[in-house]
């Protein structure tokens, strides 16, 4: 489609300005959470991540030592020292000592604070306070300063994610869904997706019409029923109810309709030719299936492979429904709803969290987008 | 940890090869007891006959199987509970349906998923729609496409805390964290807690379907427009119509049925988004939407199988016409073969 629609410089320029808005407004916030899982807890609080690579800024409160460590110097009581204590390296950029006003002066100046007392704090941390009089009480003087501290970086959220706060674990878990969930559905369907192509029998065109119809049936209708069923079955043999095989069974369940739907479809494009003269060959059903389609389907099989394996590694639902919620079953979904709860704030463990589940996606997604966009198409184009 | 990773294994070993021997073995056993090689001539035919009667049954038979456990029989039997009480034990005819109706939070949930349903599909269509011509034009297109059609692979929980990331919120003159709020403050304006203003919180919620749906409409879209002939775009341009024109008298009329498709596709998606809503607020604020009450129900206090069933029900009532539709088209297409 070549539309010589604009052909103005201006016009052109609009375009890509036009597409430029959009894509930034589509990845900005995945960048969002990938910047922010980077840096240090403090900094996520202190700056916008789109902030980041400039020195933050933060206004601290801290108190200066007690009385007890003053020393005599030129008939004047001075304290001394470094407000930081370690010595980390920020910059203080103003101080003040009343709450309302926390920059009043700025670094390395004296401030005067009545009394004679004096107070100067410099950009490093190192104070000098002096007073005529001897310092007294053994809670010293308030301190509020503007500090900004040089952008860091850091790989210990993953670390701590990934090996404290379990998501390692559900990480593993989400794989165990996964990958059984999205390899059983496949032989099932291409077999169904055959018959229903290409075998000629009472009730093929009525089956294909009950397989349109579900694959629009909310997810919701089958959640009842299939609980209150897997619950009867655990107790009649005693097992738990909330097991990998049940899960599984449930997604191979949920996903047939698509897959049957998408696989047929394909299949009954394939050129009739190759099957005829396959069959005047003296070839069964079952040997051109094996032969002849499932080779030619590889495209489609690992269309469906692609959604099939997004779907159920982004599901929340159905893992909330038959998956336990205690370590060895919670997955990442599941695991990420929780920790949303549980560390609401907490933004480094949140935007990790959150990144290490959308990875596997990604790069699926990336490798295999060819793949994605068929099946995309070959499903919903047509029907469903 | 190690054993669990075993079973999967072995699950994957038994369940593929569960279903090749099944397949192979069944038709086998086929061949063996109606044998259409070595047999003379008539008892072939007919044991061909035979073998063409059981053989398609035989293949579609464990996918049947599968979806009437898990979707025909849930489908019977939901609507089935949906007359039953609490715990499914008593019938109670049509209380349940009397209760959704009389029940303030259902009713702010029709009213929201109505909302929902109004906003969400429209505009990922329209967006998708602008976006797929607008990539067309330029070089670096298919960069573009690819980049907005990422949220995609990204799961709804996922991309909620993105979102509730981008919302977050400070109280007035801090630093905010969330870009949403930052810009506002930036221009003088207060920040607001956005998933907790009730009405609009629906469309911050609404917004975060858009952004994840807007590449599936795009991208479908935009292989419909690659679909017209050019002559008519041609045709279009020698009559003196601007581009205006040309994209609403002549591309948008020719993909109509691809419009409809994404348009239905969404709905249905719409009908049933739950992990947004329960990630993000829960249904507090008037937030609330039937997938979610429906989960909700499931487990409030013990669980209410007959008001969960019920909502169900109701979602279900509201992907009929569409599957109705759907079916339709099917017929026509597959009427030749």
């Amino acid at each position: 489609m070549a539309v010589a629609t604009g052909n103005s410089f201006a016009s052109r320029f609009g375009v890509h300005i036009a597409v430029l808005v959009f894509v930034a407004i589509w990845t900005i916030p995945t960048l969002g959470i990938l910047v922010s899982s980077l840096r240090v807890k403090d900094q996520i609080i202190a700056s916008g991540w789109w902030n980041s690579f400039s020195s933050s800024t933060q206004t601290e409160a801290g108190r200066l030592p007690a009385a007890s460590t003053q020393v005599e110097k030129d008939g004047k009581f001075v304290l001394q020292g470094n407000i930081f204590g370690d010595g980390a390296a920020r910059n203080i950029s103003a101080f003040g000592v009343k709450s309302a006003s926390p920059t009043q002066y700025p670094a390395g100046s004296v401030a005067d604070l009545g009394d004679g007392v004096t107070l100067q704090l410099n950009a490093d941390g190192s104070f000098v306070m002096a007073s005529p009089k001897a310092f007294e009480g053994d809670r010293g003087q308030r301190v509020y300063y503007a500090s900004s501290a040089p952008p860091k970086f850091t790989t210990d959220n993953y670390k701590t994610v990934l090996f404290s706060e379990g998501i390692g674990r559900s990480f593993m878990n989400s794989l165990t869904v996964t990958i059984p969930a999205t390899v059983i559905p496949i032989l099932i369907a291409a077999f169904a997706a055959y018959a229903l192509a290409w075998m000629r029998f009472p009730g093929r065109a009525l089956l294909i019409a009950v397989i349109i119809g579900l694959l629009v049936v909310p997810l919701q209708m089958s959640l009842i029923p299939l609980l209150k069923l897997y619950n009867g079955v655990g107790s009649f043999f005693g097992v738990p109810s909330k097991t990998y095989l049940g899960i599984w069974l449930a997604h191979t369940g949920f996903g047939l309709p698509f897959a049957i739907y998408l696989l047929r479809s394909y299949i009954a494009g394939l050129p009739r030719e190759i099957m005829e003269s396959a069959r005047i060959d003296g070839a069964s059903d079952f040997e051109i299936f094996v032969k002849i389609v499932l080779p030619l389907s590889f495209p489609v099989l690992a269309s469906f492979a692609i959604f099939q394996f997004l779907w159920v590694w982004n599901d929340l639902l159905v893992a909330m429904v038959f998956l336990g919620t205690e370590a060895d079953q919670i997955v990442l979904t599941a695991k990420l709803n929780a920790l949303l709860g549980s560390r609401g704030g907490d933004w480094e463990i949140l935007t990790t969290s959150a990144f290490v589940t959308i990875i596997v996606p990604l790069i699926v997604f990336f490798s295999l987008q060819r793949y994605f966009v068929r099946g995309l198409l070959a499903g919903s184009v047509k029907g469903g | 940890m190690a054993s669990q990773i075993f079973s999967a294994i072995f699950v994957i070993i038994v369940g593929v090869g569960g279903c090749v021997a099944y397949f192979w073995g069944a038709n086998k056993l086929v061949d063996l007891i109606f044998p259409s090689r070595g047999v003379a001539g008539a008892a072939a035919i007919d044991n061909l006959r035979r073998q063409g009667l059981i053989r398609p049954w035989l293949f579609v038979g464990p996918a049947m199987i599968i979806l009437t456990i898990y979707l025909i029989y849930p489908v019977v039997e939901t609507l089935r509970l949906s007359f039953l009480d609490r715990g499914g034990a008593n019938f109670v005819g049509f209380a349940n349906y009397e209760w959704a109706f009389g029940d303030r939070e259902f009713r702010n949930s029709i009213l929201n998923n109505i909302i929902w349903l109004a906003v969400v599909p429209a505009a990922c269509t329209f967006l998708g729609l602008i976006i797929a011509v607008l990539t067309d034009k330029i070089w670096w297109g298919t960069i573009a496409k690819s980049l907005i059609f990422l949220p995609l692979a990204i799961s709804f929980v996922g991309a909620s805390v993105i979102w509730k990331f981008i919302y977050e919120y400070r109280g007035e003159g801090q630093t905010q964290i969330g870009i949403l709020n930052a810009i506002i403050q930036h221009f003088g304006g207060q920040p607001q807690v956005w998933i907790s203003l009730p009405f609009w919180n629906n469309f911050f919620l609404m917004i975060i379907l858009i952004w994840i749906q807007t590449g599936f409409a795009m991208v479908i879209l935009s292989s419909a427009l690659r679909g017209i002939p050019e002559e008519t775009l041609e045709a279009a341009v020698i009559d003196g119509a601007n581009p205006f024109q040309i994209f609403w008298k002549i591309m948008v009329p020719q993909i109509w049925g691809t419009i409809a498709v994404v348009w239905t596709t969404i709905t249905i998606l719409v009908l049933k988004v739950f992990d947004i809503v329960l990630t993000m607020t829960n249904g507090q604020w008037n937030s609330q939407v039937l997938a979610n009450l429906m989960f909700d129900w499931m487990f409030r206090g013990g669980g209410d199988f007959g008001r969960g069933a019920t909502i169900a029900i109701i979602i279900m009532i509201a992907v009929i016409p569409i599957m109705v539709w759907n079916i339709r088209q099917a017929n026509k297409e597959t009427g030749g073969h």
